[in-house]
């Protein structure tokens, strides 16, 4: 099973803050865990939203926000994709990150294409394949 | 806690509890935990018979304990806290009950162990005990069956039932195999320890062999109903990253797991709506998972930079990463992978990847050429009995448009494969042949 863990903007990472050496140092060892336990598939930090836009869609109409935006609890700050047996063992692998001071991190399985099931037609998921190898050449 | 006891199935016997959610919270905590506290107390106790049984009994104090306490903060310290406790108890009241003035020697070795200030707390090469605990679980003293079987059960943290789930034996069969290869272990004096840099070599294809052994299981069936388990590649795919993450300057140990990644990431398109394989040909690539494929991609680079000559394990990666780079059958590129094959047959000799680069001769060259391969290695001795000779020349004989020659092969290739689903396909490849 393949779950994504949501970790939320604080002021400071909005701020563009760096955190401080000694929670770098035990986010390297948490990640490092991650890495050993064979749990870590994939794991990103995110640049503040000032840096970001925001695209709003009205009929044909499209609306270009730039950031940085408000309600820094609403805004994710990075994220990581885990392969894990369970949701339990998610869970358990979450409880032991390095946060504090109230902040809520929220872990959601990752939907696969099967669970799409026949909403995905052939041809939705050729194009859809088309621009994921575009991507992935342009990397 | 005694020595030498046969070890009971615990997670068997509490399976109608795992209902409730503490019970299915430790058996999460297990999986993370169970390899390094076996690791741990192997080190400890130097006997991986004695530490498994520890394990266990700490398991059976958690699954006591934490409903009522709740998880502990720290439930890897608290496991082996518990284990050690356990352990001296069990030595202590032993000696009492047999009214024994001191205990035999090996015991009272053990129990002054395990008295000893916890060092797998102190010491940080906990990672270091369990890549001893794989060498010594895939030691060439045991049986490729055993090796797999010890190795899920003592790294991977699986319990003999599922063991016996997944390669479709009894549960006796697989609990037999453990208490044997745990005793061959002893008996042949195994060192817990990684092998020296003169047999590292050697020692370490062996582990990379189990893997890939419990990978394929997953991947290709050998036998039974469905056509693939994927827990199973799961199983080893998390092997294969922990291994990565244990020896990062190894290349196969990365041409390993980019393979396992890049094949893996077709699992899901390998198989039609009612349990039928696709094959690669005809797979929708759009549900392949690109996460896994980019980081195969990741991998074979780790492993291509590491390497002076590519290992077989990094080749086979190379020949995945032509398909898992190309937008159809067609883009293919067909010829690289006929030589990347060529290496793969000089380092291995092996007729089945002779088989397989006759295919990719017919994929770059056409039918014709593969056809002429593949006869040559149908005289030969070593693929008879091995169904994808007959499957793979019924396919070349199709497209040569020798129907009738085709469906024989297919027949053929349908009688000799053991597994349900892709007995079907072939007998489906025959009947599209015509009478």
């Amino acid at each position: 099973m393949r779950f994504m863990v949501l970790v939320p903007a604080s002021p400071e990472s909005e701020a563009g803050e760096m955190p401080t050496t000694e929670l770098l140092e035990a986010m390297n060892k948490y990640n490092e865990e991650l890495v050993k336990a064979g749990v870590m598939l994939a794991g990103e930090g995110l640049h503040p939203s000032s840096k970001g836009a925001k695209v709003r869609f009205d009929g044909a109409q499209r609306n270009v926000v730039d950031g940085p935006f408000t309600e820094a609890k609403e805004l994710v700050a990075g994220f990581w994709v885990w392969e894990c047996a369970s949701r339990e063992e998610a869970i358990e692998w979450l409880k032991r990150a390095p946060f504090d001071g109230g902040v809520e991190l929220e872990l959601r399985q990752v939907f696969e294409a099967e669970d799409f099931g026949e909403e995905l037609t052939p041809e939705l998921r050729e194009a859809e394949a088309r621009m994921r190898e575009q991507t992935a050449a342009q990397n | 806690m005694v020595p030498g006891r046969s070890p009971i199935e615990l997670r068997s016997s509490t399976e109608p509890l795992a209902a409730s959610a503490t019970h299915r919270a430790i058996d999460a905590v297990w999986r993370i935990e169970s390899a390094r506290l076996i690791a741990g107390l192997t080190r400890i106790v130097r006997d991986v018979s004695v530490a498994e049984d520890l394990a266990q009994d700490a398991l059976v104090a958690a699954l006591e304990q934490w409903p009522e306490s709740g998880i502990p903060d720290n439930p890897g310290a608290w496991l082996m806290a518990a284990a050690k406790h356990r352990g001296i108890d069990a030595l202590r009241r032993r000696v009492t009950l047999e009214r024994k003035q001191e205990l035999i020697g090996r015991e009272l070795q053990i129990l002054g162990q395990l008295d000893q200030p916890d060092l797998a707390a102190q010491v940080d090469d906990v990672q270091d005990d369990i890549l001893r605990l794989v060498f010594m679980t895939c030691h060439p003293v045991l049986s490729r069956e055993a090796r797999v079987a010890l190795t899920l059960r003592l790294l991977g943290g699986l319990s003999t039932p599922e063991i016996a789930r997944a390669f479709l034996v009894s549960e006796g069969t697989v609990a037999q195999r453990i208490v044997r290869a745990k005793r061959t272990l002893a008996q042949a004096r195994v060192p817990f320890e990684v092998p020296a840099r003169d047999e590292l070599a050697d020692r370490l294809s062996a582990v990379l062999e189990v893997i890939y052994l419990v990978f394929n299981e997953g991947y290709a069936a050998t036998a039974g109903e469905h056509w693939i388990r994927p827990a199973l590649c799961e199983d080893a795919l998390r092997l294969g990253r922990i291994l990565a993450a244990l020896m990062p300057r190894e290349p196969e140990v990365h041409g390993l797991l980019a393979l396992m990644e890049l094949q893996a990431s077709r699992l899901r398109a390998r198989v039609g709506p009612h349990g039928e394989p696709v094959l690669l040909a005809d797979q929708d690539r759009a549900r392949w998972d690109h996460l896994l494929v980019q980081r195969g991609l990741a991998g074979l680079q780790r492993a291509e930079e590491r390497s002076r000559a590519l290992g077989p394990y990094t080749l086979q990666a190379a020949i995945a990463a032509c398909h898992a780079r190309a937008r159809s059958v067609e883009e293919t590129d067909w010829a690289r992978i006929v030589a990347l094959y060529d290496g793969l047959a000089a380092l291995t000799g092996s007729p089945v990847v002779e088989l397989n680069r006759a295919v990719a001769v017919t994929m770059a060259f056409g039918p014709k050429a593969g056809l002429e391969l593949v006869d040559s290695l149908a005289d030969g001795p070593a693929l008879r009995g091995y169904h994808l000779l007959p499957s793979v020349r019924g396919d070349l004989l199709v497209r040569l448009g020798r129907l009738a020659e085709a469906r024989e092969e297919f027949l053929r290739a349908a009688d000799l494969c053991d597994n349900d689903r892709e007995r079907e396909l072939l007998l489906s490849r025959a009947v599209a042949c015509g009478t």
